[in-house]
């Protein structure tokens, strides 16, 4: 099997989910500059709503599997989209003007509250997501993509078009960009800053909830803690991309997707130390006994994308894609 | 000598003098009154004696200079870490602690200044987010050293670590003076007394020192203060130095005192614990810093015991956990003291003064 291509195939379901919840990071950062903490939660809750519905469904009618997932899909967007309506209007709008730092505080707060809310509503265990969707395998020059990828991979494209042509092409896109350009002047134009800014919390957590079925589905099992790595991950992309330019989002959630995959198969081969063996004896004893010495294995998986944000800070904080950002502390 | 002491406290006038004896006479004879309800509660106070260094080693990254650290544990958990692994049978090293926690302090310092020096040119959000990144990065590693050589023992964590020690003296063992009884806690007790008085001090002079009005000044306005000629980037990387050693000294006397580690204790919810503190109390408020360490591991723990026992005698069964209680206590210390007194339970003057200039009819 060839490696590299499975693993770009991995990738690239990953990184499309990365690019959905990235999304909601950067489309809420352009318009109030604020990283929306409480955006991984919001995911998960999508996540363990849909895994309600579909295991309520799949269990009693005899519904096809497509209209029970899609039930889920359509139980867990309006859960967290009232979900982001309310965090913004209660945690974050009274804040509006404070220092930058409240907010920001203010979101963590959130986020932990969402975290033991579904703790205790859910499990503090690990919950099987059903995976009633068949998942025939394909084979495509030595590696293989499955059908719950690619419905992955092709409902991330459609999320990412459509809302593509929502913010370029209808008047509420327009009322958006104009809010994050300028929310001062946006308002004297007789754009409802505050209706604007709520719709885009809401259209984040819709997206998110999206991302946070499809997360179950790919990966099989929900737990309360996932949306914590995989909101941070996301914002990572989001860095990544350049915040607060949506074709960043969805190229740096893809491309970090892509490096994570990439990564993680082939990071324990690089630092085997087996390469240098010759060092020292004791070495190579271990060597000829194991076969293998690897200094970092797959379990550093979660550190590519701390380092990828890191460097991109380092190197070109505006990201590949932004704009320089303005310094206005 | 009185001068001297009030000085060193920024206490002017007779009065204050007066409570400070009288907080001094409680907080000397306090463990032996505890003692009476259970050790137990010795070691919780202790335990709030080390949030306390903890609170106020981040109270001086995000209180005083105003940079948002997520990941401050992770200087908590080099400092731990550095005891365990050099006063353990882990690698057979057994050094004196007076050894180890400077080399600690450095440590987390030199820590600090790497994780520092490329990311706070960056702005306010991105540091946060940086910080935290790193604080993971440490527990991941902590967590998967143990292979292909056995550094940190991974999740199993480091035992049988060494007690502070001088000579045959052990801080463990109980023992008795002038016919009072001196359990291991309470001998930690004033141990852990005397490093928060001569923190706190520290903390309080270095408020009004040259470098802790540079900090304010950057916290408020960096622009200005670099206009002013403050050099931001040096004066910011020591805050970060300074705050990650006190860390690193704390996660040494933690490591001695529990005599196990693991990196269990050093995720990002202990993160979040300490700046839930620092918050609480007010940001940049000494005082109120020890006062938010103090509410928020004592309050739990009280719950703990109180809310478990009520709920099987109301509901006949726990339906919610202490566990959660406490999170949920923190999230919402969080989001309620950003909402009605940003400045903290009780604030500074300066950042009262910043918090109301901070909210002009400014959109946006």
């Amino acid at each position: 099997m060839d490696i590299f291509l499975q693993q770009l195939i991995n990738g690239l379901t990953l990184g499309s989910v990365y690019a959905v919840v990235a999304l909601g990071y950067t489309m809420v950062y352009g318009i109030i500059q604020l990283i929306n903490f409480a955006h991984g939660e919001v995911v998960m809750i999508g996540g363990m709503v849909a895994l309600w519905t579909i295991g309520a469904l799949a269990g009693s009618a005899g519904l096809p599997p497509t209209v029970v997932v899609l039930a889920g899909v359509a139980s867990a967007v309006p859960v967290c989209m009232l979900l982001g309506w309310s965090i913004e209007r209660a945690a974050y709008r009274p804040l509006r003007g404070a220092p930058r730092l409240a907010p920001l505080i203010t979101a963590i707060g959130i986020s932990i509250i969402l975290q033991n809310v579904a703790l205790m509503i859910f499990s503090r265990n690990p919950l099987p997501f059903p995976q009633i969707l068949p998942n025939p395998v394909f084979e495509v020059a030595g590696a293989t993509i499955s059908l719950v990828q690619i419905i992955i991979i092709a409902t991330c494209l459609l999320l990412m078009g459509g809302l593509t042509l929502l913010v370029y092409r209808t008047r509420l896109g327009m009322a958006m960009r104009a809010t994050s350009e300028n929310p001062a002047v946006a308002g004297l134009m007789g754009i409802p800053i505050d209706r604007v800014i709520s719709t885009t919390f809401v259209i984040g957590a819709g997206l998110g909830a999206v991302a946070g079925v499809l997360n179950g589905l790919y990966y099989g099992i929900v737990h309360y803690t996932f949306g914590a790595m995989l909101g941070l991950k996301a914002f990572c992309a989001a860095v990544l991309g350049g915040i607060g330019n949506m074709a960043g989002a969805m190229l740096g959630g893809i491309l970090l997707g892509v490096v994570e995959a990439l990564g993680t198969g082939y990071i324990g081969e690089m630092t085997d130390l087996c390469h240098v063996g010759f060092l020292s004896t004791a070495l190579a004893e271990r060597c000829a006994r194991d076969g293998h010495v690897v200094l970092f294995g797959s379990n550093y998986q979660d550190v590519f994308a701390f380092l990828v944000l890191i460097v991109v800070l380092v190197f070109r904080p505006s990201g590949l894609l932004g704009e320089r950002v303005s310094d206005r502390a | 000598m009185a001068d001297a002491l009030s000085a060193l406290f920024r206490r002017r006038g007779t009065k204050p003098w007066v409570g400070l004896a009288l907080l001094a006479g409680v907080l000397l004879i306090l463990p032996f009154m505890l003692a009476q309800a259970g050790t137990t509660w010795v070691r919780v106070t202790n335990l709030t004696i080390l949030f306390a260094l903890l609170a106020l080693g981040l109270n001086i990254v995000v209180g005083f200079a105003g940079l948002l650290d997520l990941g401050y544990i992770a200087f908590y958990a080099v400092g731990a870490y550095a005891y365990a692994l050099l006063a353990s049978p882990h690698f057979g090293l057994h050094l004196p602690f007076w050894v180890i926690l400077p080399m600690g302090a450095l440590l987390a310092c030199a820590a600090g200044v790497l994780l520092g020096a490329p990311t706070l040119k960056l702005r306010g959000d991105y540091l946060a987010i940086v910080t935290l990144g790193f604080g993971e990065i440490v527990r991941i590693f902590m967590n998967n050293l143990s292979q292909p050589f056995n550094v940190t023992n991974g999740p199993q964590g480091v035992t049988l670590i060494d007690p502070f020690r001088i000579g045959t003296f052990s801080f463990a063992k109980p023992e008795t003076l002038l016919g009072l009884s001196f359990s291991g806690p309470i001998k930690y007790y004033y141990l852990l007394l005397v490093v928060m008085v001569v923190v706190i001090a520290v903390n309080l002079r270095l408020e009004d020192s040259r470098i802790g009005r540079a900090w304010m000044a950057i916290r408020e306005d960096e622009l200005a203060a670099k206009a002013v000629g403050i050099d931001t980037r040096n004066v910011k990387l020591l805050a970060f130095a300074m705050g990650a050693s006190f860390g690193g000294i704390a996660g040494g006397m933690f490591a001695a005192m529990q005599g196990f580690v693991s990196p269990e204790s050093f995720g990002l919810v202990e993160s979040i614990m300490v700046l839930a503190m620092v918050v609480l109390g007010g940001m940049g408020n000494v005082w109120g810093v020890v006062l938010g360490a103090a509410l928020l591991t004592f309050v739990p723990e009280l719950l703990r015991h109180t809310v478990e026992p009520l709920q099987k005698g109301v509901l006949g069964r726990v339906v919610i956990e202490p566990e959660v209680i406490r999170m949920l206590l923190f999230g919402a210390a969080l989001v309620l003291m950003m909402r009605f007194r940003p400045a903290g339970l009780f604030p500074s003057r300066a950042r009262k003064r910043e918090f109301a200039a901070g909210r002009g009819p400014e959109v946006p």
